[in-house]
């Protein structure tokens, strides 16, 4: 075993040890633990980076071990990991340096970021993990690794959102560790592979695959927020705004995503799956999703809670892109995990350092923020926008790409509800930003902080700067080699054949 | 150096338990320590031995059975009796720093310590009936003294109210034991097997396995015998809750397994096999229940037991009348299931005694904000949960990833949502703790940090048991080694 | 019926008398006493089905004797408790507070600390 097929621990470790140190480290000491967080993170990036490039090279990166007889510990980089690995930790990165400031001069501050890199950790392993068990493995260790992150601030309403948090994953994750036992009886510890494993599949286990399919379905879909089981998402707003930017627009809810994709491009592959006859459903519920999360999202007081309606909504593009039955439905889904994340957490900074700087947590607050801090307002602007789909922002970028792709294989009613959910984007958020940059200052802010020249403090601002500038080049860069757009197809040319 | 090493095994903890019978309590303590040591090199020594060449068997003294005493020393006993010097070892060493020295009946906690454990390896080492019988009452009287140690009125009524099921247990056992020798003339579980090979059974000849199954799910707490487990394990101190849960209802569990797997063939039947695992299906639901609604924090762990414990009896259905292979994966899950409750459950208590002593309350209210203290022992206790829960990676996963195969795989599907549910509710009890230390309420600033010592010891195991998944296949692999040389009797 | 087999029948009585008195018993040194009726019963069916063939056989007799000493040592250990128990609560059963209930029991301490 050589020291390059280790990178996939060595990047799963970074944050695992970052843990493990933060957590005994005494609540004071302050640099030290930013050291160690941003370290981490930085190595990781690294890491991440390397393994992007020998992979470009055509390069694989493994590590495997029998865990329980039978059952494999698989460790893999690639292609498809390697999107989402990368996303989360660039993500980290960024939410990393805006925690700290977020949470300056908080208590149980070493709690928190240890909790916060043992999730960044799961989240890797999610991304890396090589067959089902092992992403089930990481799957229930992220579960238990972001409760504390919700219930952080230990008030009733945090235990209560925590509690229900709790009951909806782990309840998930008994559906699906049922699944994957019941798939591993029936045909024995399957890697992802390119292409799956059914695609030709015997009579007598149509019935149980497509149940099977239906449970792991039910069991990701808990995280990846589907409705009807995504409850729980709009209640665990009630975490700190790092919590919310990174876990649950980016890793949480993505991991749920990320299985699903993995489940039908790699394990049931999508010719089976579609002649299963399981698209059409998964399509439906898809559709629903991204509909009434943006129908949800209209009736929103609370600026938080309104983004995560918008994330219920916006994730199911990604399982719609998928059964969208071709390679260009598929680009579509996999590049919006990526603009998805970069555009969301882009809002979820702007709307904690308005609640951090002003004290403004309800959209009517709102009035002349613009004013006050243009730089946030411009950052969330531009977040709003690229969910609604402007022109050449990142989520536009998406919503053509499934629309053609839709066309294409002549599932016209897709693009109806492409269309009719920018209509719901534009009429949540466009009020919003109609209030941030003309409405009238009445009253003094709730609860206003100064820091000096700056509109508010550094930590928390270029974090969302810098996603802000990410989702703009995201779009306009889409057909450069390094964008996430060219990675997509090089994972689309590997998954699917053309 | 097998000889040795057995010798070491068997007479050091009798030997050592007159020596501290002797001497108070901080002499009895530096005695273990060294005793302690002896017993873990000696266990490690005969695991290594057995890993490497495989089992044995072997004659105390060289007197051949019946009379004599026959040891079987396979991959299973051996790995039994490194879990107990694993874990007798955490709490003899937790015991010596968390007992108060003061107090002057403390100083039976060692003499006890060490009776336990030399009923313990010959348990899990004997191969005849009514060593195993003496082995098992020797186990039993010195956890009724262990629980009796707390010194209160309510201690000594659980240990009274735990003596007498354990005496009525022990009484069952025995008859069944005295009519399968009258039947066969043999005591050895072997003989017996193979007896019923060449002959055949006979009617009449479940009572003897009826009665010794029930007297021994009497002492290992099977609903809706369970009554006297959780107020023994909830009030006796914490190291003894700790070797109580983890070690002493297990070994009446590997006698009963031991006699199910050798004799059930032939004199159990379908629906014994699923009245029994029945049981241990609602115990998991009914323990787990009612851990969810106690108010005290050792209550929770003692009834987390109790649901615990049923998962094992799912041996007994989904091991008989299925295919080898099957029943060999529901054996190698329930194996994994003891050793990772062993080191998971002595965590937990041990970690619950820890936070008790540090908030100064028995309640799990009174953990409200304890979590900002960042205590170690509170993640001990949830670490130890994750197992409980069967969370991957922990051995508890493991555990219950095998036996939801060998459910799978037998067509026992029924098993499946006790399995899931069991899980669940677990998690729920151990989360119910965790939101308590989460709290954040005034007047939570008092707190006081036990010695290193104590929180390292339950972290240690806590770590053991979630790690137990990640290395289930070599520690297995040890556990299914045939008998070497002279294999047979 | 054989005089072994009538040993063996004694035996049966005498342990379904003991388990009788053991579940219906509430005093605790009664239950002790019904106790070692079983004991009793159980070492005379060992025995006496033992002697099935004519000649007797010698471990059984070797296991008996085990078995009391045993037996001795439980009952010797119960008695032990009772009394302590006795002391400090002042009740000779287990009856009073529900099991699970430890806490709530308010013990009754009559005697001075004697052991």
């Amino acid at each position: 075993m050589s020291l390059a097929s280790l990178l996939p621990v060595f990047a799963l470790m970074t944050s695992l040890l970052a843990a493990v140190i933060i957590f005994t480290l005494p609540e004071r000491s302050f640099r030290l633990r930013t050291l160690v967080n941003l370290g981490a993170a930085v190595i990781k990036l690294v890491l991440v980076g390397v393994m992007i490039w020998g992979i470009v090279q055509g390069r694989a990166y493994e590590v495997a071990f029998t865990m329980v007889p039978g059952v494999r510990f698989v460790l893999r980089a690639d292609a498809l990991s390697m999107l989402f690995a990368g996303l989360s930790a660039l993500l980290w990165l960024l939410t990393t340096i805006y925690a700290v400031g977020y949470l300056e001069g908080s208590p149980n501050r070493s709690r928190f970021f240890g909790f916060f890199s043992l999730s960044v950790a799961s989240t890797m392993g999610i991304a890396l993990a090589g067959n089902l068990f092992t992403f089930f493995l990481f799957y229930e260790m992220l579960t238990l690794s972001t409760y504390p992150l919700v219930v952080h601030r230990g008030t009733p309403k945090a235990l209560r959102a925590g509690r229900s948090y709790i009951i909806y994953t782990l309840c998930g994750g008994a559906v699906l560790l049922l699944a994957i036992a019941w798939l591993h009886g029936l045909v024995g510890d399957l890697s992802f592979r390119p292409g799956g494993y059914f695609a030709e599949v015997e009579d007598a286990l149509r019935g149980p695959l497509s149940l099977i399919f239906v449970l792991l379905v039910a069991g990701l879909g808990v995280k990846a927020a589907l409705v009807p089981l995504h409850g729980w998402l709009p209640q665990a707003m009630v975490a700190p705004a790092p919590v919310s930017a990174l876990l649950h627009a980016v890793a949480v809810v993505k991991a749920g995503a990320f299985g699903i994709v993995r489940v039908v491009l790699e394990i049931y592959g999508l010719d089976a799956a579609s002649d299963l006859g399981l698209l059409a459903g998964l399509a439906g519920v898809a559709a629903f999703t991204i509909i009434y999360g943006s129908a949800r999202a209209l009736y929103q007081v609370d600026l938080k809670r309104l983004l995560a309606f918008s994330t219920v909504s916006q994730v199911s593009y990604i399982i719609l892109g998928l059964c969208l039955f071709g390679p260009v439905g598929v680009a579509g889904g996999l590049v919006h995990l990526v603009h998805q994340g970069i555009m969301k957490i882009t809002l979820f900074f702007c709307a904690g350092n308005y609640a951090e700087t002003l004290g403004v947590h309800r959209i009517d607050e709102l009035d002349g923020a613009g004013e006050r801090m243009p730089a946030t307002s411009v950052a969330f602007t531009l977040g709003a926008f690229g969910m609604i789909g402007v022109p050449p922002l990142a989520g536009f970028t998406t919503k053509w790409i499934m629309g053609t792709g839709a066309l294409a294989v002549g599932m016209d009613w897709v693009v109806v509800v492409l269309v009719v959910s920018s209509l719901l984007n534009a009429a949540y958020f466009l009020p919003i930003l109609h209030r941030i940059w003309f409405g009238e200052r009445q009253a003094a802010w709730p609860q206003e902080r100064r820091w000096g020249r700056l509109e508010t403090s550094a930590w928390l601002l270029w974090p969302a700067l810098i996603t802000a500038v990410l989702l703009i080049l995201a779009g306009l860069l889409a057909n450069l080699p390094v964008s996430p757009l060219s990675w997509v197809e090089l994972i689309v040319a590997r998954e699917v054949a053309l | 150096m097998t000889p040795w090493l057995m010798a070491g095994l068997l007479f050091t903890p009798l030997a050592w338990a007159v020596l501290t019978l002797l001497v108070n309590f901080n002499r009895g303590r530096l005695i273990s320590w060294l005793g302690i040591l002896v017993q873990v090199v000696v266990s490690l020594g005969l695991w290594a031995a057995v890993a490497g060449d495989g089992g044995f068997h072997y004659q105390l003294g060289g007197w051949p059975a019946p009379l004599g005493i026959e040891l079987r020393v396979d991959g299973l006993a051996v790995t039994f009796v490194l879990l107990t010097a694993l874990v007798a070892a955490a709490c003899g060493w937790h015991a010596s720093i968390y007992l108060d020295p003061a107090k002057a009946w403390h100083r039976y906690f060692w003499p006890l310590f060490w009776f336990l454990w030399a009923g313990l390896n010959g348990v899990w080492l004997g191969g005849d009936l009514f060593n195993l019988y003496v082995g098992l009452e020797l186990i039993s009287l010195s956890a009724v003294g262990l629980v009796a140690l707390g010194g209160e009125s309510a201690a000594l009524r659980a240990a009274i109210r735990y003596l007498m099921a354990a005496l009525l247990g022990s009484l069952a056992y025995l008859l069944g034991v005295a009519l399968i020798y009258g039947q066969f003339g043999s005591l050895s579980i072997a003989g017996v097997s193979r007896l019923l090979g060449e002959a055949g059974t006979a009617p009449g000849q479940t009572l003897p396995l009826l009665l010794m199954l029930f007297g021994l799910t009497l002492k290992t707490a099977l609903f809706p015998m369970h009554g006297w487990l959780p107020p023994a394990h909830g009030i006796a101190r914490s190291p003894v809750s700790a070797l109580l849960s983890a070690l002493v209802v297990k070994a009446s569990f590997y006698i009963a397994a031991r006699i199910w797997l050798d004799l059930g063939g032939y004199l159990g039947s379908y629906g014994l096999a699923q009245l029994i695992g029945g049981l241990g299906a609602i115990a998991v639901i009914w323990g787990s229940w009612r851990a969810l609604w106690q108010a005290k924090l050792k209550q929770v762990v003692a009834y987390s037991s109790v649901a615990q414990i049923g998962y094992l009896f799912l041996l007994f259905p989904l091991t008989w009348g299925v295919a080898e292979p099957v029943s060999l994966q529901a054996q190698q899950g329930i194996t994994l299931q003891i050793i990772s409750h062993a080191l998971a459950k002595a965590a937990m208590f041990l970690a619950a005694g820890n936070l008790i002593m540090s908030v100064g309350s028995n309640r799990v209210d009174a953990l409200a904000g304890v979590s900002r203290f960042l205590p170690f022992s509170l993640f001990s206790f949830g670490l130890a949960g994750v197992s409980l829960m069967g969370l991957p990676p922990s051995g508890g996963f493991a555990a219950k990833w095998l036996l939801l195969q060998s459910s799978l795989a037998s067509g026992q599907w029924w098993w499946l949502p006790v399995l899931l549910a069991g899980g669940l509710l677990s998690a729920a009890y151990v989360f119910r703790v965790y939101r308590a230390s989460f709290m954040e309420r005034a007047g939570t600033d008092r707190f006081f940090h036990p010695s290193r010592s104590l929180e390292v010891i339950p972290m240690i195991l806590a770590l053991l048991s979630l790690g137990l998944g990640l290395v289930a296949g070599p520690v297995l692999s040890v556990m299914v080694l045939p008998f070497g040389e002279g294999g047979g009797q | 019926m054989t005089p072994s087999l009538l040993y063996a029948f004694a035996g049966v009585l005498l342990c379904s008398l003991g388990l009788f008195g053991f579940i219906r018993l509430a005093h605790l040194l009664r239950k002790l006493l019904a106790f070692n009726l079983m004991g009793s019963g159980v070492f005379l069916v060992m025995v006496g089905l033992a002697q099935r063939d004519g000649e007797p056989d010698p471990v059984p007799q070797a296991l008996v004797l085990t078995g009391i000493v045993v037996a001795i040592a439980a009952t010797a250990l119960a008695v032990v408790l009772i009394r302590r128990y006795y002391h400090l609560s002042g009740q000779a059963t287990l009856a009073g507070p529900a099991a699970t209930q430890h806490g709530t029991a308010k013990p009754v301490v009559r005697a001075e600390d004697r052991s």
